[in-house]
């Protein structure tokens, strides 16, 4: 699946991780690597097959969202990361380093200083205010309160909660107790970052208000973040990597614009059909071959609704597109309205 | 044939009573051994007991219901508690009972302090270890049901009559709710605040003392006042095995069915009570302030 001859070295790398839920996993482990469903092993086992031969590279600095329905699998493989779940068998390396083979000391640092974690219903201390709260994970790593109550203000300062810094979490809203989390898991200054289904609790209004926080922090900040969440226009406005869980499998991980164009079967393709393309698709992924065209120059990140207007406008139907100020293709109005149509629910292709 | 039907076929006569003589005597035997060293081991306790009882009998009484008014202000913050508390122990001295309520009243502290020395800790290794659990649960069950008679028994012939083994004695009723409550209240801890505090790398003590004991605190707190209202209910019985305090009066009165003077006494203890019930439960109440919203 993945390519094992890569240059740059994956932050996280997830090699045929295997967990079952149940009182004896190792013994079912067999029937499982053999193929047997997960149906048929809760049917004929009593044992709950939580992933299957998880394969996933996840490269530094980007933010890969893992997306699945309830019960997919993919809140349980964010919990193998930082070992909250032991897994059945497989690999799990960080920064080169083999997690599973860590012991109690070694994981503790990991969990203090490499990884920090945001949670769907918040996991706040009601019994600590906003300020201590978020001076939470520097408390833990040793830090002196001087310098945790510092670090600790100015992300919550970063987050926009100035002024609630001694309010108990039990007194603000929603959006406001996952901004807390967010500081909290931003002020240990980990380099990886997990979101378990962070602003799913959140209403619709606010979570896209959070999403952008995410992603003006991030375009700042180059954590590399893992983001699960069940919301697939979520995972398409932040994702750089998106990786599709079902039953337990990875059954396509890649760039959000090719999934939406190859979808890998017929449940993405289901999955992306309702999903508003022209806000999603980007010209760089529409373009053809560089060559003369007599329209208005459009970035390579726009999206089709966004380049539209200048679409419409060529004279000869077709835009340069310029990433850096160079132009690296053509787009033209037929491309985009083609891209507007999903993959029809065969496994019609696009290239 | 039938009779051995109608007739439960139980040992006979004479094994019974070796059997009983068997189990007195190699208590007896243990007792003879190690009674002076328990009794030694004891004696730190004795000596504070006497000298709390001391120190509050022989010291003025004004001076020691403006303790104890500062005590249930520091605690309650509440006026009416507080001017209740003097009034009650004002009433008590005007009806002569002043001394041996000062008696039960160090007994009880002692017994509560005891109890949750010991109490929290035991509650936090059955909250930790399941086995733990299992083991201490149904040793907590018998000492909460059995009748304190029986256990007055051995621990007599053990200590002898008087106030320390009085005080094993109101111990030994007193200290299930405390146990049984930590271990509920930091069992009941929300799993998500848990699974944050692990994922952020806390050590077992940090998530004890970080996480575990302050969000369990409403549910100990609870434990405490339970165990203070046992201990008050044991001051009769205790008075039995030579404790002071207001459970001899009622004792005598009880035997010599004088109903004004049992009367009194106990509602001397119903006061105590009343007391240490409104004290311990608002101070609980005021440590988890931060559930009510819309506070500054």
């Amino acid at each position: 699946m993945s390519d094992p001859v890569t240059t740059d070295e994956p932050k996280v790398r997830i090699r045929e991780l295997y967990k079952i839920f149940g009182d004896m996993p190792q013994e079912v482990l067999a029937h499982v690597c053999q193929g047997m469903t997960k149906a048929e092993l809760l049917d004929l086992h009593s044992h709950v097959l939580g992933l299957r031969d998880i394969n996933l590279d996840i490269p530094a600095r980007k933010l890969q969202v893992i997306m699945g329905l309830s019960g997919s699998g993919k809140s349980t493989l964010i919990r193998h990361l930082n070992r909250l779940i032991e897994p059945t068998s497989g690999e799990i390396w960080i920064d080169g380093e083999d997690v599973l083979a860590m012991n109690d000391k070694a994981l503790r640092d990991l969990r203090r200083f490499k990884m920090s974690m945001v949670f769907q219903k918040f996991g706040l201390l009601p019994h600590r205010t906003v300020q201590e709260n978020v001076e939470y994970g520097l408390t833990i790593q040793g830090i002196t309160d001087g310098e945790a109550a510092a670090r600790a203000s100015r992300w919550i300062d970063r987050v926009g909660l100035s002024g609630f810094e001694r309010h108990y979490p039990g007194q603000l809203s929603g959006g406001m107790q996952q901004r807390v989390g967010l500081a909290r898991a931003l002020a240990t200054d980990a380099e990886i970052l997990l979101m378990d289904e962070a602003f799913s609790a959140l209403d619709p209004l606010i979570r896209t208000d959070m999403q952008t926080i995410l992603l003006e922090l991030q375009e700042e900040l180059h954590k590399t973040i893992i983001f699960i969440t069940h919301d697939l226009d979520e995972a398409l406005r932040i994702g750089e990597r998106i990786a599709i869980l079902r039953d337990g499998e990875i059954i396509q991980a890649s760039d959000p614009q090719d999934i939406l164009m190859n979808p890998a079967d017929g449940y993405i393709t289901d999955f992306i059909k309702d999903v508003n393309r022209a806000k999603v698709v980007r010209m760089r992924t529409i373009m053809g071959p560089g060559g003369p065209a007599a329209g208005a120059p459009v970035d390579a990140a726009e999206t089709i609704e966004q380049a539209l207007p200048k679409l419409h406008a060529a004279p000869d139907g077709l835009c340069p597109v310029m990433r850096d100020g160079r132009q690296v293709g053509t787009a033209g109005l037929d491309a985009a309205i083609r891209a507007l149509r999903p993959p029809a629910a065969s496994s019609a292709q696009y290239s | 044939m039938l009779d051995f039907l109608t007739e439960f076929p139980s040992l006979g006569r004479r094994d019974l009573s070796a059997l009983r003589q068997g189990i007195d005597e190699s208590f007896r035997t243990f007792s003879r051994a190690y009674g002076e060293q328990l009794e030694a081991f004891f004696n730190p306790l004795l000596k504070f007991l006497v000298w709390f009882q001391d120190l509050l009998t022989d010291a003025p009484w004004p001076l020691v219901i403006l303790v104890i008014a500062l005590l249930t202000w520091l605690g309650a913050r509440s006026w009416k508690i507080t001017t209740g508390t003097v009034l009650a122990f004002l009433a008590i001295g005007i009806l002569d009972m002043w001394e041996d309520t000062m008696a039960t009243l160090a007994m009880i502290s002692v017994a509560t302090v005891l109890c949750i020395a010991i109490g929290i800790p035991l509650g936090i290794l059955m909250a930790r270890w399941d086995r733990a659990q299992s083991v201490i649960t149904p040793i907590l069950d018998v000492m909460q049901t059995i009748p304190s008679f029986v256990y007055l028994i051995p621990v007599v012939m053990l200590l002898g009559i008087g106030k320390v083994p009085g005080l094993l004695a109101v111990c030994i009723y007193a200290l299930p709710p405390i146990v049984r409550l930590t271990n509920l209240g930091i069992r009941l801890v929300d799993r998500e605040v848990m699974e944050a505090a692990e994922a952020f790398g806390a050590s077992y003590r940090q998530k004890l003392f970080g996480v575990q004991i302050p969000l369990a605190l409403p549910n100990i707190f609870a434990g405490v006042n339970q165990t203070i209202m046992m201990a008050l209910s044991m001051v009769v019985i205790a008075s039995m095995i030579g404790v002071q305090g207001l459970g001899v009066p009622v004792l005598r009165a009880i035997s010599n069915q004088y109903l004004a003077l049992g009367l009194m006494n106990g509602l001397a203890i119903v006061a105590l009570a009343i007391i240490f019930d409104r004290v311990s439960q608002t101070y609980g109440k005021r440590l988890q302030s931060y559930r009510e919203t819309g506070r500054e």
